[in-house]
């Protein structure tokens, strides 16, 4: 970079640092800000940034190269991030994927030399119901077909802004048509429940609140026997009894909607349709815990949704349900901000989440201590999941007794469920706890699946004998994702989706994470090429039990589960795939002669 | 809180201090946990997993989990051993490990904990990555073949030496480590007296013209196996 060039950017650098305070635990803000504005984050801006915050340089860079939307690289002034979710991949992801490399004549990795355009992969973007669906110029394209992809490039080559090429397209049903929305996402809200999707009168639980004791609404909230809906199950109202008791520091609220598990994507239309009732069940935590600060994490893929959210924030402020007196509540002063994500399965764990937001690297931490006792920046801090949050602000306004009606023993309450795949009505769906897996297909209009995923890759595969399972807690657990596979999928080629994806979103930080979701996938290539033996089954066994009982956290504790359960429920899959013998080769001996042959140039004289 | 902690190690009465880890408290019991990133002088990484122990029937890094009173913990059963087997064979596989010609043979702790651990050839297949040397320094170089990305020159640059000069860039597979400056470890202060020049524990990070000052066979691990020192440790009384 020349150096007038490089005297300019060090001063609009600065300038954007200034915007976040110069703190250098605002990181993850300046470098989406700088990414947004020159389409990369590139050496020399690392060391401007770097100087800007007074911080380590390779702090910079590691979080720089850490985050999927960030990139050295310079990318296209439209970047295209296509998801290569498993059930993108049913819907018709290859050509659509064809179709942008021929519309924008160029490879996925690559940039067009006019820098309009750039290829990317991503990891599941929360639309599993409306696939293949890409983020362009940081808006969700939704059931994208050849066709519309041509016409979509061909739009943005004549000038139009991504926001024109949706309105063209049409916006989507609820408050995707929001003004300040637009989108052309659709909610798919298949079934309103009674407790998360009913109609909620802003501030009612967070008036009731204020009239108890904050050991009162921890109480209503243990009563309810709510349990976490991220996928941990933890009890709700302990964990905030935990957060409560902690000494030292200031206390807070974290939502988690990073959402990343592929083939979720309840909190979506819960920010889309319920915004107020989860930001009333943050204030009700942070009544209940002492807390002044609330931080929602947003996901950068559901960045479309920020200006909508920071709308409601603010009716809130305005509203007094927010700041100073909350609710009318002397000294109750809490207020909520935002901090989006950029691009990391991982930052949905919650002590990621809590060090993305300090401005690192997604590295999930060692426990203990663990985020009640020390968390964000060292202080006590509540990380729950958006539902989680909007359903204890339920309890609290109704009471313990009417909660626990829905549902079943120890899993009381709704619970969401977001439903893809091979099935007529694919969306969210509100159902009581605790409905066996058999039901919900009938209700979703699938029909005589081979296979359910419940829970995402990093849950189960069931096959039809277990279908009178149920959801909940003490059965089948699941942060909401059900995905669907009609009788013709082929299976192998979803469990190698999601080696692909876990491979890829390990934070790399632990050895069997890093290295077994890299041999895992490494296995199912060669099964698929035609070269696995019946060892290759027994040692992707092995290996995955491996990962499961020395990772450091639950993505390395889970990421062989699509291999271990498909092994365990669908195994003829593998079988009709491999050489039925334990000692036969692995490679295929001509293959390997011909590559040889290839690479020094000399031949077999019989070919 | 009682400034004395008891618990089992093997079936065996341990004590331990309030504050102490597993690994640490098995040290000062002069039992030998095996462990690749932790370092007596720096905050546990919790990276490696090596240190794997059975606590109370579930399966803990013994670096990050402190001790606490009436734990059982098993340490040599033979499921841990194949697990930390494993583990250093992951780590064999994922870089690129010559050790007949490294320098720091014999003072290597991966290839120490390979020989105590019986590790004959890895059951993985090896990966041979591209990793990349930086010798941009005059003084020291990193050679990225050899990093087992344990983070423990990260830790040592920061706790000990109070420069935050090294990280690691990328994720996953990808994850490497480099140093602070676009002109590599030449763009960073960096000596061989540092910290975290000194607690690498294979031959990763090396100082030039010191490979074979110490003839092999007369190096840290030729005579005796890694952990020795920590088993000749008496137990506290
Ligand atoms: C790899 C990984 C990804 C996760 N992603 C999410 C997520 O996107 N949303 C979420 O609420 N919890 C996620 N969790 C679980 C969180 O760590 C945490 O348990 C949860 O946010 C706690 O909230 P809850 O008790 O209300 O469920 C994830 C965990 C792991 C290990
Ligand atoms: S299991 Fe280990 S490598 Fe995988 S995401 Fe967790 S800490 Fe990172
Ligand atoms: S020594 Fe405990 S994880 Fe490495
Ligand atoms: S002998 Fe271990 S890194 Fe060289």
């Amino acid at each position: 970079m020349q150096e007038i060039n490089l005297k300019a950017l060090q001063g609009e650098i600065k300038a954007i640092a200034a915007t976040e305070g110069n703190q250098r635990t605002r990181l993850i803000n300046v470098v989406r800000k700088v990414q947004a504005a020159y389409g990369q984050v590139s050496d020399p801006m690392i060391d401007l940034i770097s100087e800007a915050l007074s911080m380590p340089r390779i702090e910079v860079e590691g979080v720089v190269s850490f985050y999927h939307f960030l990139s050295k690289r310079k990318l296209g002034r439209m970047p295209v991030f296509l998801n290569s979710s498993a059930v993108a991949e049913m819907m018709g992801l290859k050509e659509v994927a064809a179709a942008f490399e021929k519309a924008a004549g160029i490879k996925f990795g690559e940039v067009t030399p006019d820098e309009l355009l750039s290829l990317s992969w991503t990891s599941c973007i929360g639309m599993s119901d409306q696939e293949p669906a890409a983020l362009i110029g940081g808006l969700p394209f939704v059931r994208l077909t050849p066709e519309k992809v041509f016409s979509i490039i061909e739009g943005l080559r004549s000038g139009k802004s991504p926001q024109e090429l949706v309105e063209k397209l049409g916006v989507g049903d609820g408050n995707n048509a929001h003004p300040l929305v637009r989108s052309m996402v659709n909610n798919h809200l298949q079934l309103s429940g009674q407790v998360l999707f009913s109609s909620f009168t802003n501030g009612a639980a967070l008036r009731k609140a204020v009239s108890l004791t904050p050991e009162q609404v921890i109480e209503e909230v243990k009563r309810s026997r709510l349990r976490g809906r991220g996928g941990a199950g933890f009890p709700t109202g302990m964990k905030w009894d935990f957060c409560r008791k902690a000494q030292g520091g200031e206390h807070y609220v974290f939502c988690n909607a990073d959402e990343g598990e592929p083939g979720t994507f309840t909190d979506r239309v819960l920010l889309t349709e319920k915004p107020e009732l989860v930001f009333e069940g943050m204030t009700v935590a942070g009544y209940a815990i002492d807390a002044e600060h609330g931080i929602l994490y947003l996901r950068q893929e559901y960045q479309y949704l920020l200006a909508y959210l920071e709308d409601v924030l603010e009716k809130r402020r305005t509203a007094g349900l927010l700041g100073k007196n909350c609710a009318g509540k002397a000294g109750f002063n809490f207020d909520i901000r935002i901090q989006m994500g950029a691009g990391a399965y991982i930052c949905g764990e919650e002590s990621a989440l809590i060090n993305s937001t300090e401005g690192r690297r997604g590295d999930p931490r060692d426990r203990p201590p663990f985020p009640v006792q020390s968390g964000y920046l060292g202080n006590p801090t509540l990380v729950n999941n958006v539902e989680t949050l909007a359903a204890a602000a339920r309890v609290v306004e109704n009471g313990a007794e009417w909660y626990i009606v829905f549902g079943s023993g120890q899993s009381t309450g709704t619970k969401l469920l977001s439903v893809s795949g091979d099935c007529r009505r694919p969306g969210v769906y509100e159902l009581p706890m605790g409905l066996p897996v058999r039901m919900i297909l009938a209700v979703v209009g699938a029909e005589n699946p081979q296979a359910v995923q419940v829970g995402g890759p990093s849950g189960t595969f069931i096959a039809e004998k277990d279908f009178d399972r149920k959801i909940c807690y003490d059965d089948l657990s699941t942060g909401g994702a059900l995905i669907v596979f009609g009788a013709d999928r082929d299976i192998m080629s979803i469990v190698y989706n999601f080696a692909c994806f876990f491979e890829s979103e390990s934070c790399g930080w632990c050895v069997p994470c890093r290295v077994g979701t890299r041999l895992l996938k490494a296995k199912l290539e060669k099964i698929n090429q035609g070269n696995g033996t019946l060892r290759d089954l027994a040692e992707m066994e092995q290996w995955g039990k491996i990962m499961k009982s020395t990772s450091r956290c639950g993505l390395g504790q889970t990421a062989a589960n699509p291999e271990l359960t498909t092994l365990a429920n669908f195994r003829s899959i593998y079988q009709h795939r491999i050489k039925e013998d334990e000692y036969l080769t692995g490679f295929d001996l001509k293959t390997a002669v011909a590559e040889a042959c290839e690479a020094t140039g000399r031949y077999l004289q019989d070919e | 809180m009682s400034d004395k902690i008891k618990f089992l190690m093997e079936g065996k009465e341990c004590t331990g201090k309030p504050g102490q880890s597993i690994l640490q408290a098995a040290d000062d019991n002069g039992v030998y946990i095996p462990r690749l990133c932790y370092h007596p002088d720096l905050k546990p990484g919790g990276s490696c997993r090596v240190c794997t122990v059975n606590v109370n029937g579930r399966n803990m890094a013994a670096c990050t989990t402190p001790v606490a009173d009436g734990m059982v913990i098993l340490n040599e059963t033979e499921e841990l051993r194949d697990l930390r087997r494993a583990l250093v064979e992951m780590l064999f596989i994922e870089g690129n490990h010559y050790c007949p010609f490294c320098e720091k043979s014999g003072n290597c702790e991966l290839q120490a904990l390979a020989y105590r651990l019986k590790i004959m050839a890895p059951r993985f297949p090896y990966m041979f990555p591209e990793r990349k040397l930086d010798a941009t320094h005059p003084a020291i170089f990193i050679d990225g073949n050899r990093c087992i990305q344990c983070g423990r020159c990260v830790r040592a640059a920061e706790e000990v030496d109070h420069k935050p000069i090294l990280g690691f860039i990328g994720r996953g597979v990808a994850m490497r480590i480099k140093a602070g400056s676009s002109k590599g470890l030449a763009g960073v202060e960096i000596g061989p007296e540092d910290a975290c020049v000194k607690v690498c524990p294979v031959g990763s990070i090396i100082v030039r013209e010191t490979a074979y000052r110490t003839p092999i066979g007369k190096r840290t691990y030729d005579h005796q196996p890694i952990g020795s020192d920590i088993e000749a440790r008496a137990p506290e009384s």
